[in-house]
């Protein structure tokens, strides 16, 4: 299927910027091999072929949904969310202090365990955000992603990593196999589709941005764009935070590393 | 290299717990019910104990509960790892002094993240 997979990876940097590698055919076949059966065509190559001809929204939302990484878990990595406690929150408490007002963006949010982690952290806080509004945006170009992270429904090997159990006993509820977070956090986070690729001039402006393990998926190009493009919805003193293997190399001059603490960045001048 | 005993009844467990944590450079022990485990603690304490609740002899609950009474006793972390996976269960052994709690079946990425919780990794 050589040709129908370079077309499936031109659509897929053209609709949603990710770049598949020349050689990961067999991925490809393997993740969309669930599509032909709901799709009912006779194979692999036959559904490519029909992603070029027709213009079936469900079709060219599942392929990219079939071939994006959903991978994420509670508080992840962990550094950034004690940086996110111990660092920008108390930084952000003093720079909004008059308006008393802060808000977050989740890009690239998944099954919503980051900002739900974001979310559990606020609570422990809240006895210094007592008359803050705090308010988390949450976006993914998955619809399947994002429905789940409204549910806010885990299953035990989800609550089981990256969730101490304190937390687990302080925020969820048993429910059947599953378990699930209390109402008043899933209330705190706003899950909206979002493809980094389109217009989000509108969303901002924001104060803190978690841009993790998203940008690895596009080309260098691609990335300095978004990230300038972040830089634009954000105040001109907000936090960036990128995944852990992450850095701003090469990724253009609208961001730069805090100066002490690795691990946030700030907007540059 | 820190020193792991890894208490349960069951065999299987014992092996697949101990290859994981083996890998993670833990130096690993184990034990097949409380009585043999608070015997091999008395001997030499180690630094975290992944802890079954239900064994024979003596379950893991009670074995908590000696084992915070010996000489250096509350030095260890304790892990319970059981298929108990109800909020009351849980709850007891966190109010019996367990340090974080496994719910059955584990795997690699849980048991590294609980290992990282108590501050072991
Ligand atoms: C590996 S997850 C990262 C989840 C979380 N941020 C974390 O670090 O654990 C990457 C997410 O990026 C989303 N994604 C990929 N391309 C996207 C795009 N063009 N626009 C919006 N989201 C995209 C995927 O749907 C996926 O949920």
């Amino acid at each position: 299927m050589i040709s129908a997979y370079a077309s499936l990876r031109t659509y897929l940097k053209n609709a949603a910027g990710i770049v598949l590698d020349a050689d990961r055919e067999y991925m490809a076949e393997s993740r969309l091999a669930p599509l032909v059966r709901k799709f009912d065509v006779s194979s692999v190559d036959a559904l490519l072929a029909r992603l070029n001809t027709s213009n079936d929204p469900r079709l060219r939302q599942d392929v990219i949904e079939a071939m994006t990484t959903n991978e994420t878990y509670f508080f992840r990595d962990r550094a950034p969310f004690d940086m996110f406690e111990n660092l920008v929150l108390p930084a952000l408490l003093e720079q909004r202090a008059e308006e008393r007002a802060i808000r977050v963006w989740c890009a690239g949010c998944s099954t919503g365990q980051e900002p739900y982690s974001l979310a559990m952290l606020l609570d422990a806080n809240a006895r210094r955000l007592a008359g803050w509004r705090v308010e988390i945006l949450a976006t993914d170009i998955s619809t399947a992603a994002l429905d789940s992270a409204r549910q806010g429904s885990y299953n035990q090997f989800e609550v089981q990593r990256g969730l101490p159990v304190s937390q687990l006993l302080r925020y969820f509820v048993h429910e059947g196999s599953q378990w699930r977070l209390a109402e008043h956090l899933r209330a705190r986070v706003d899950f909206r589709e979002l493809n980094m690729m389109s217009d989000f001039s509108a969303l901002g402006p924001f104060d803190l941005v978690f841009c993790r393990n998203i940008l690895i998926y596009f080309d260098q190009a691609t990335k300095i764009d978004v990230l300038r493009r972040v830089a634009n919805v954000c105040r001109p003193d907000a936090f960036l935070v990128l995944g852990a293997a992450e850095t701003l190399v090469g990724l253009g001059n609208a961001w730069k590393p805090h100066a002490i603490h690795r691990g946030v960045n700030i907007r540059a001048a | 290299m820190k020193q792991i005993l890894v208490v349960d009844d069951s065999a299987v467990i014992r092996k697949i717990a101990r290859r994981i944590l083996d890998g993670m450079r833990f130096e690993t022990s184990e034990a097949e019910d409380g009585a043999k485990a608070l015997a091999a603690c008395a001997f030499l304490m180690p630094d975290a104990i992944l802890l079954d609740w239900n064994m024979p002899v003596m379950d893991g609950f009670e074995f908590l509960r000696q084992l915070r009474k010996l000489p250096g006793g509350t030095r260890p972390k304790v892990v319970f790892c059981t298929t108990e996976n109800d909020i009351t269960h849980i709850a007891r052994a966190m109010h019996a002094g367990a340090d974080e709690y496994i719910m059955k079946p584990f795997d690699k990425q849980i048991l590294q993240s609980k290992f990282e919780e108590i501050g072991l990794v």
